[in-house]
């Protein structure tokens, strides 16, 4: 193994992804990102659905919808700026270096080969291995994800696996290249808890077994409690908390990850009344100026108007709120 | 105009196939609307006949006279305006009928299922199996040349698409969770047939038909270019393309003698199936984009 | 909270057959629903929980007779209505609603938000058409939406919005049995608790019975009186919430909770993976349907155990009950 020559094995910076709609307005759907990502870490990405998790992942790997465009930021991966690959030499970062898990298997696996075609075409690619070795390392790949009889498995279709297996199928094939980094976007939503359970088990004992660093997409913050070391929470495509795991339960400073934390429902407590928070998610075309969480915040004031400048406050513990020390003694302006 | 209409308006011609197919299909129906004008037929005689305007069998190139030039001493130009009208009816009188009938073949096996829908997709499998073009040539051969013939073999050899569709998206509809949601409420089951499934279905089955509408059109003519459709004479896109027959490959050494035979009616074949397939297309992005492949 | 039965499910079976070939021959049978018996009393909120494809939806379905029963009874208010009629069925689906998982597929798209609240209420011919009308409004209020949005179309909402739009919907009819299937799962957190929030208001303003069909523990947990908990189309455990989440006997019932992620890192449980998938309701295992993937199953693989009420209301259908109990290290502190 060679030594770490960079501690941060990945750097997002300032990122921006921008979509185009029908009526040519511009969607800042992911706007101004950063984070960073240690060797053998494993980070969460979290927020509610259509915030930019996805979208801030595959443009990572430059792989972005025709209607959209990155726009700025770059994405240091070993000390090398993935933005300004040429497509060529992007495609071998893809799939080698980092691999993606997607949220839905079913869509993600081609019903007309064999799991085994697939998953030996993805090693072929990207490593010098013949037919047989490479068929050698599938096999070994679906038993390392705990699929039963994987030479049997090999010749069928993916209709012909559960839910799990598939998921299962789709890491084997996400890991048979030893990925240096893991994006895992919602690998687990479509799966119920007891099979959800089993594969996020299995993660993380292939990455203490592989040492690779894991992005782990998630709406679930029971799973961030889990699985995580530290915790990028977005709102509407603007990063508005990241810290350690304990602080970011312990120790919330943004109104929206509290509030976040507050409304889910918990399994080990009863409550008599769940907390929310006020209104719904704003439309991409429709981000208030200044704080995005403008509007449902409780701590709002003039000032928001704004745009809030991220903030250090203590250890690793990175905030987007102009009102975070306010929030920190629990003054609420308490407008609702 | 609410804003709804407003949107699609906006789609509608932010797209520009969609345009092209609008604007062509505008020209065909000015063409057909405006033939007496644009082509006047002799007065006293049936205008669908094209006049013979030369006692020679051998075609004319275009000229000031015949901008289309002249074949089987019929005059191009007059056949490919006249026969605009032929073409479009044709297509609407088959695509509705066709389409009505598979609605109501459709909509019955869709909605009783099991044994009924069972009979009846099989007798829509048979007709099916019959390749079209064979089957509506025999069975304008058994009643007979003729436009009306020519009509009623396509109408006959056409239903089962639309039927196909419509049986499809009423089970389709039929298992969304607003159709159980009317049920639950106790709503009875006409209404919600009539209320919730049918409207939700009959987009589709309306793109199909325009889309439909072109391609029937070429078999229409297929079947007067072999001599099976409309009179010697009749204004016909296919009728014209017939004169061509033996002049098809022009001269020693001029091989392109004759394109004008077949280049003016043919045009007007492809642009007119072009037309109501854009515009198939664009309805069908307006309406369903779920739809699109 | 009285005590009187409102609705009463005795052996409810639903198959429904799988078909193949040119002739589409039945070759076998999915058993989505199997020999499910159980009572819910008026005002109550039963949970009804477990894995995709147990059978949860299709229970709903079949009791509220969108789906015919393949054998057994269903007695809503003291009247069978397992075998009415559909025209005398009718009359009686004003008293048991139903609110739909999907938001976005369970509205009408080509339907004011107005006709589809009021749909249900003119089909029953309740009230004139102007207090309908007014009906509506005052609706679409409760449900926190403006009274102005009745001529909208549903794509013009958000999914929370629409879910509203469908509590509006089933609460138009005064219905004393709710049957919420999913009502919240499809929507994002801080939407979920609002929706959560607004039927437990609605239910202690008009004190209707719910049924409510969830595979979340959490959510289960924050609204239910009692819990029932289902495996591949049968019933392995029934019990108080309490009792359900304090002392689960089922061995299912025990990883399932267990295996729900708590966004708390100081909640540390005992985990308890489950091993294989779940089997498929076409050809169930013998003896207990859960034996190949539990953990301390025995001769469990060849007797299949009969649903026995081990202490009062607590009911479990296991050969050894409690033999695998939910360990945490301070995850009930705070109860
Ligand atoms: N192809 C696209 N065209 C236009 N807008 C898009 C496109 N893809 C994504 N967006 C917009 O970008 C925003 C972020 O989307 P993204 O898929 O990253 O959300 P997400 O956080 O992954 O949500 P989810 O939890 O639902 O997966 C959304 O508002 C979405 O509408
Ligand atoms: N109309 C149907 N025809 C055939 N099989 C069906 C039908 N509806 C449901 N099933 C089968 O019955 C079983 C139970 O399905 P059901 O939808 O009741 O499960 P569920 O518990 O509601 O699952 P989920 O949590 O995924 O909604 C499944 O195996 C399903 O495939
Ligand atoms: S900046 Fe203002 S609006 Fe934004 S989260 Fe902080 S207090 Fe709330
Ligand atoms: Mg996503
Ligand atoms: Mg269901």
């Amino acid at each position: 193994m060679t030594q770490p020559q960079h501690e941060n094995m990945l750097e997002v910076k300032d990122i921006k992804v921008y979509f185009y709609d029908d009526e040519g307005r511009e969607l800042k759907a992911v706007d101004g990102v950063s984070f960073s990502v240690r060797r053998g870490e494993t980070i969460a990405l979290v927020g509610e659905s259509g915030c930019g998790k996805s979208v801030t992942s595959m443009a990572l790997l430059q792989l972005v919808d025709s209607r959209g465009k990155i726009v700025g930021g770059k994405v240091i991966f070993e000390g090398q700026d993935l933005l300004l690959l040429p497509e060529a030499k992007m495609r071998t970062v893809r799939g080698k270096d980092i691999a993606v898990i997607f949220q839905e298997p079913a869509s993600a696996l081609n019903p007309v080969y064999t799991i085994g075609e697939q998953i030996i075409e993805a090693i072929i690619l990207h490593q010098k291995l013949s037919f047989r070795q490479a068929r050698e390392v599938a096999r070994e790949m679906l038993r390392l994800v705990g699929i039963p009889e994987p030479e049997k498995r090999l010749n069928e279709y993916p209709h012909e696996l559960s839910g799990g297996m598939k998921q299962r199928a789709m890491i084997a094939m996400a890991l048979s290249c030893r990925p240096k980094l893991l994006i895992a976007d919602e690998p687990t939503t479509s799966l119920d808890v007891t099979i959800q359970a089993q594969i996020l088990e299995l993660i993380r004992e292939l990455q203490k077994k592989l040492g690779m660093s894991v992005i782990l997409i998630t709406h679930d913050l029971g799973i961030v409690a889990d699985m995580s070391q530290r915790v990028v929470v977005m709102y509407a495509g603007k990063v508005v908390e990241e810290a350690d795991r304990t602080e970011i339960f312990k120790n919330p400073l943004h109104p929206y990850t509290i509030g976040l934390l507050r409304s889910i429902p918990r399994l080990d407590r009863e409550q008599t009344k769940l907390e929310t928070i006020p209104g719904v998610v704003p439309d991409p075309s429709s981000f208030p100026v200044g704080c995005r969480f403008r509007g449902r915040c409780l701590y709002e004031s003039p000032t928001c108007c704004e745009v809030p400048p991220p903030t250090l406050v203590g250890n690793n513990h990175l905030v987007n709120c102009h009102h975070w020390q306010e929030v920190r003694q629990g003054k609420e302006t308490a407008r609702f | 105009m609410n804003r709804g209409s407003k949107r699609w308006f906006k789609k509608f011609f932010s797209n520009f196939s969609a345009v092209l197919g609008f604007v062509l299909l505008l020209f065909f129906l000015g063409v057909a609307l405006f033939a007496p004008y644009i082509a006047p037929p002799k007065p006293g005689r049936d205008a669908y006949m094209m006049p013979i305007v030369t006692w020679s069998s051998d075609p004319i190139p275009p000229s000031r006279e015949h901008p289309f030039g002249v074949a089987g001493k019929r005059d191009i130009f007059y056949g490919v305006v006249w026969g605009t009208r032929t073409a479009f009816r044709i297509g609407i009188i088959v695509t509705i009928s066709s389409t009505l009938i598979g609605l109501v073949i459709g909509s019955i096996a869709g909605y009783f299922g099991h044994l009924v829908d069972e009979l009846l997709m099989r007798v829509t499998d048979i007709f099916m199996a019959v390749p079209f073009l064979v089957a509506a040539l025999v069975l304008a051969t058994i009643l007979g040349a003729g436009l009306d013939k020519v009509i009623i073999a396509l109408i006959v050899f056409s239903w089962m698409y639309p039927a196909r569709l419509i049986r499809g998206n009423i089970l389709q509809v039929k298992e969304e969770q607003f159709v159980m949601a009317a049920k639950a409420l106790g709503v009875s089951d006409l209404v919600v047939i009539l209320r919730h499934v049918l409207p939700n279905s009959i987009f589709p089955v309306l793109i199909q038909a325009s889309m439909r509408m072109g391609s029937l059109v070429i078999t229409a003519a297929a079947l007067s270019f072999l001599g099976l459709g409309a009179p010697q004479g009749y204004a016909d896109w296919g009728a014209l393309l017939n004169y061509a027959r033996n002049w098809m490959l022009g001269s020693q050494g001029q091989a392109l003698q004759y394109w004008f035979m077949t280049v003016f009616p043919g045009l007007a074949m492809v642009l007119f199936v072009l037309a109501w397939n854009l515009v198939g297309d664009a309805l069908r992005d307006i309406f369903d984009p779920r739809l699109r492949v | 909270m009285s005590n009187s039965v409102i609705l009463k499910v005795e052996h409810l079976k639903k198959y429904f057959p799988i078909k193949a070939g040119v002739f589409r021959k039945i070759v076998g049978w999915v058993k989505a629903v199997d020999d499910v018996s159980f009572e819910v009393l008026e005002g109550e909120t039963l949970g009804i929980v477990g894995e995709s494809g147990c059978g949860k939806s299709t229970l709903g379905m079949t009791i509220l007779r969108l789906y015919e029963p393949t054998a057994g009874r269903v007695v809503f208010a003291g009247k069978e209505i397992s075998r009415l009629s559909s025209s005398a069925l009718r009359p009686i689906r004003k008293d048991m609603q139903m609110i739909f998982q999907d938001p976005f597929g369970s509205l009408n798209p080509r339907m004011r938000i107005g006709s589809i609240i009021e749909e249900g209420m003119s089909v029953h011919g309740l009230y004139s058409s102007t207090e309908r009308k007014e009906k509506v409004r005052e609706l679409l209020e409760k449900v926190g939406l403006s009274a102005d949005y009745v001529n909208r179309y549903p794509h013009e909402f958000s999914g929370g919005q629409r879910q509203r739009i469908g509590i509006a919907r089933a609460m138009a009819l005064s219905p004393r049995l709710i049957i919420a299937d999913e009502a919240v799962s499809s929507l994002d957190v801080s939407i979920r608790s609002q929706i959560l929030n607004l039927m437990k208001e609605l239910k202690r303003e008009y004190s209707f019975t719910y049924l409510f069909i969830s595979h979340d523990l959490a959510v289960v947990r924050q609204i239910c009186d009692r819990v029932l908990v289902m495996y591949l189309g049968r019933i392995v455990e029934i019990a108080d919430k309490k009792v359900i989440f304090s002392r689960p006997l089922h061995p299912y019932t025990v990883a399932l909770i267990s295996a729900v992620p708590v966004p708390d890192p100081d909640y540390v449980v005992d985990r308890v993976i489950l091993h294989g998938d779940v089997p498929s309701p076409i050809h169930p295992p013998s003896g207990c349907y859960f034996a190949p993937r539990c953990p301390v199953a025995e001769r469990c693989r060849k007797d299949e155990p009969p649903l026995v009420e081990v202490e009062n209301g607590h009911w479990v259908a296991c050969h050894l009950p409690g033999s695998l109990s939910l360990k945490r290290e301070n995850g009930d502190k705070k109860c």
